[in-house]
């Protein structure tokens, strides 16, 4: 499969001229650029360069003061986190923002909540529907442990996880949703290399196998080059280079804004 | 605090500044309350849910060792024993405070606001048994000569006068000098800034070598002192009882309306309640079938959770993901 | 050894999420039930029902509603005593103003006036959080306290002030001794206990833990906290306002406005800190220790020669001391030292 075709395919999320500030800092100035389905889109630059928040955005959880995010055709200034759920963005956090109350299996279907539709008496006597459709997403789930190889784990709390573990949990919830397009906010940052490896091959497989759309913040530039099929760069919230991984490790900027550093 | 009415309610003005005083009155003993709160949140970020229960403790200590202090050193002076009571019941305060800090608050040091506070709901209990095991549980009377006659203002304005009590003026002046007291403490001591670091960011001020433990038996301590204060001034005009306990829930609204971290809020708060609860009282309660003032404060401090819960002067929360 | 997991496979989803999956679990279980339906009526002195049993339940229920909205859902919330009064007076209301009304129907309206009240009780929560809403639910406590005094309606324009109930009967089962009284709050607390738990394990319970436990996450994964949040509310008021009826007539008989005060409040919250957030059996281990320690204390100090105001003292010190060592050395309660246990003990005879 080249990593060229993929990037042929349409548009599906575009971002238009999104600025966005806290009180008087400034995160992020001005930045436009698309992501075409079923393509892996990297997001790099140094730390602060407003990667999170750029994905903050996307998700929701902050609203710009400028700027639009058009996504599969309709066009929101402000969007707010269920709907953009409900159409099929799912993400994963930078500081894991699992439940610690919960416990693995838990926390996956809390990942199917948008589509379990029971309501509260069907569930408050446990019977007929309500007893079906957990079973069923269960089922779902225990598809989803099997893919991340974490059978084992799947009744402990996740606070007791390593934290490589936790990142596969993290994961698998945002799988859980069925997304159309996954963001990955630095999936791999903390791990050692065979963690990395298997994080690498979970994203290469779920973007082959499910078609699934993946915007990813990853500072290891070995493996943003390796399996991006485009990277945008930011720096101090302004968009420095946008392209082909090849494109954009001869660009002067950002080797001026990195001091060229790969793994 | 009842307050009576002008034999001749002459003017409505007349009453209705009576009415306003009095508030005012009774707010500042609610901010007195208000600041043992401000003072501990301020620099240990802990809502102390156990300052009422400081104020009748205090009190009880006050009144007991005013009565005890005479026959053990076999003296009768009156002012003498007073002094003595005050220091000795200031003593046990500072002495509460480290305990409170060695085996409460050291061991929860990192824990969030609703476990603290739910700790010192603990410590309210613990202090309302002890205080009533070590000094008693009757009510007890604290005479530190506080004037007890009303006086009459603008008599040639008004006839008879406005009535204003004497005690509640002497709690005005009070008020405002340990308010004066503590602005300045805070702004100009080096103790006070360690204060307001600590305040800030535990984690932080420990980094820079700021000893927590002791700055929070300070603070305690501290607290403690307003409390005694407070409970000096409120035991002397209604009493020492079981129910001074029960003015902490009364001041709470005022930090809420006032902002928990400011001491002028603390006062500027207790005022508003104070006012607010007795015009409220005699203008709206009537309409309602009276005995409004135990929500009046709670209700209001909830419009201002919803609309500005920061109150007046406290700090904005920010709160990022 | 003989507590163990081991050679009991499940084979199907639905086994493996039931309620007690260790079959030692629910051989336990079916004998305590046994144990509370049959023998203690049979056998038990009306001292045990009147002065334990029966407050036991009753607040079990109504930490277990408690337990909902603060453990699960974690929204705090001081405003417990006023709940239960208004399911107290809602349930009388409807005795009293609509003739022929079963028993079970007039509880059960209680439930839901409360549930409605809580609701509103509960809107804050989507502002505020932690103490601020705690002050917020102490507005609705006290505005509670005031309305049953004053709005002469409410009490049915009582004289006194004070409501009472006489003859229950449910649908014909006429209960009056005690061992019976225990039977009726028994069956409810075991109906509502089920559904709880149901509901916990549910969609809608890793809803409320989802809150509780990073709200902006859960929101991103499509959780809708205000549905969430006053869910919790609902659901944890109407359970909070059937204990709060069946107190006032099963156990009290005739009450005043006093008896849901602020302290009533306290007190449930401290059961649920003590006995374990966000659990059950928590619940039920708060209550108990709740409502034995001040009977142990008293008739230990009586043994030890103190007289009663000594006694009620010291009630208050051990109380305080009790809350403030849980909080330090098991923030999670009594449930996980049980838990604890029970680990322990699957692993028994080895230490690990």
């Amino acid at each position: 499969m080249s990593l060229g075709a993929r990037s042929q395919g349409e548009v599906i999320l575009d971002v238009r001229n999104i600025s966005l500030s806290f009180g008087g800092v400034k995160a992020l100035t001005d930045i436009s650029f698309d992501i075409r389905n079923q393509e892996i889109r990297s997001i790099i630059g140094p730390n602060g360069a407003g990667k999170s928040s750029m994905l903050n955005c996307i998700n929701g959880v902050y609203t710009p003061q400028q700027g639009s995010i058009t996504f599969r055709g309709q066009t929101f200034a402000h969007m707010n986190p269920r709907r953009v759920a409900e159409m099929g963005v799912a993400r994963t956090f930078q500081n894991l923002a699992l439940f610690r109350g919960m416990n693995v299996i838990e926390n996956l279907m809390a990942g199917r909540n948008l589509k379990m539709r029971s309501n509260l008496f069907q569930q408050a006597l446990n019977i007929g529907f309500a007893r079906r459709e957990e079973v069923e997403h269960r089922r779902f789930v225990e598809g989803i442990i099997d893919f991340l190889e974490i059978q084992p784990y799947r009744k402990m709390a996740v606070g007791k996880l390593p934290y490589g573990l936790q990142k596969r949990v993290d994961l698998g919830r945002a799988l859980a949703m069925e997304p159309q397009v996954l963001l990955l906010d630095e999936p791999m940052a903390g791990m050692n290399v065979e963690e990395k490896q298997d994080m690498c091959r979970f994203i290469l497989d779920v973007n082959d196998q499910f078609g699934t759309t993946i915007v990813l913040i990853e500072h290891d530039m070995g493996v943003v080059m390796d399996i991006s099929d485009r990277v945008v760069v930011l720096d101090y919230g302004k968009k420095i280079g946008d392209g082909t991984p090849d494109e954009v490790r001869e660009n002067p900027d950002v080797i001026r804004a990195y001091l060229g550093t790969s793994n | 605090m009842s307050f009576v009415p002008t034999w001749e309610r002459q003017t409505d003005m007349g009453f209705f500044l009576e009415t306003l005083i009095g508030g005012l009155m009774s707010g500042i003993l609610y901010s007195l309350v208000a600041l043992g709160f401000v003072l501990i949140y301020k620099a240990s970020g802990v809502f102390n849910f156990a300052q009422g229960a400081m104020v009748l403790f205090s009190a009880l200590a006050m009144a007991r060792l005013a009565e005890w202090i005479p026959h053990w050193f076999g003296f009768q002076n009156l002012v003498l024993a007073n002094i003595l009571a005050f220091i000795g019941a200031l003593m046990i305060m500072v002495v509460v405070a480290w305990l409170i800090e060695k085996l409460v608050l050291g061991r929860l040091v990192n824990q969030e606001g609703i476990t603290l506070l739910m700790a010192t709901l603990g410590i309210t209990y613990f202090l309302d048994g002890f205080g009533q095991l070590l000094f008693g549980a009757e009510i007890y009377k604290i005479d530190v000569g506080m004037p007890k006659e009303p006086i009459f203002l603008l008599e040639h304005m008004f006839q008879g006068g406005i009535l204003v009590n004497q005690e509640d003026l002497a709690a005005t002046v009070v008020a405002a000098a340990l308010v004066a007291g503590l602005a300045m403490f805070f702004q100009y001591t080096v103790t006070g800034r360690a204060l307001r670091a600590v305040a800030d960011d535990h984690q932080a001020a420990q980094s820079i070598g700021i000893p927590l433990d002791r700055i929070w038996v300070i603070v305690w301590s501290v607290a403690g002192f307003v409390a005694l204060v407070a409970g000096v001034i409120w035991g002397s005009k209604l009493g020492v009882q079981f129910s001074l306990s029960l003015i902490a829930l009364k001041a709470l609204p005022v930090v809420i309306l006032g902002g928990l971290t400011s001491v002028p809020g603390a006062i500027i708060g207790g005022l508003l309640i104070g006012v607010g609860e007795k015009l409220s009282e005699v203008f709206i309660g009537p309409m309602l079938g009276g005995g409004i003032e135990i929500w009046f404060a709670y209700v209001l401090a909830l419009f201002f959770l919803l609309i500005r819960p920061q109150g007046l002067f406290g700090e904005k929360i920010i709160d990022r993901v | 050894m003989f507590y163990r997991e081991n050679g009991q496979f499940k084979t199907s989803y639905a086994a493996d999420q039931q309620i007690f999956p260790v079959m030692q679990d629910r051989l336990a279980v079916l004998g305590l039930l046994v144990l509370a339906f049959v023998a203690v009526p049979a056998l038990a002195p009306e001292y045990l029902f009147r002065a334990i049993l029966i407050p036991f339940l009753i607040l079990s229920l109504a930490a277990l509603g408690l337990n909902v909205l603060v453990g699960y859902c974690g929204q705090i919330s001081l405003g417990t005593g006023g709940l239960m009064a208004v399911g107290a007076y809602g349930a009388y209301n409807i005795l009293v103003r609509i003739d022929g009304v079963p028993l079970i129907v007039a509880l059960l309206m209680g439930g839901v006036f409360a549930a409605l009240v809580g609701v509103l009780f509960g809107i804050p929560s989507l502002r505020i959080r932690g103490l601020y809403l705690a002050v917020a639910t102490l507005a609705a406590q006290f505005f509670c306290d005031w309305s049953f005094l004053r709005i002469k309606w409410l009490t049915n324009y009582s004289s006194s002030g004070s409501v009472s109930v006489a003859g229950l009967n449910v649908f014909g089962w006429s209960v009056d001794t005690p061992a019976e009284k225990y039977l009726l709050c028994l069956l409810l607390v075991c109906l509502f206990a089920l559904i709880t738990k149901n509901l916990i394990r549910g969609h809608i319970g890793r809803e409320w833990m989802a809150i509780r436990d990073m709200d902006v996450a859960a929101a991103v994964i499509g959780i809708r906290p205000v549905y969430a949040k006053l869910s919790a509310f609902a659901v944890s008021s109407f359970i909070i306002g059937v204990a709060g009826a069946l107190w006032g007539f099963v156990f009290l008989g005739s009450w005043e406005p006093a008896a849901f005060n602020i302290d009533r409040s306290f007190q449930l919250l401290f059961m649920i800190i003590i006995g374990g957030l966000g659990s059950v059996m928590g619940s039920f281990f708060g209550a108990a220790f709740i409502v034995v320690l001040p009977i142990l204390l008293d008739q230990g100090a009586v043994a030890l020669g103190f007289d009663t105001a000594i006694a009620s003292h010291l009630t208050l010190m051990i109380f305080g001391s009790l809350i403030v060592f849980f909080l330090i050395a098991e923030p999670h309660g009594l449930a996980r030292l049980w838990a604890v246990g029970k680990e322990k003990l699957r692993l028994w005879p080895f230490p690990h």
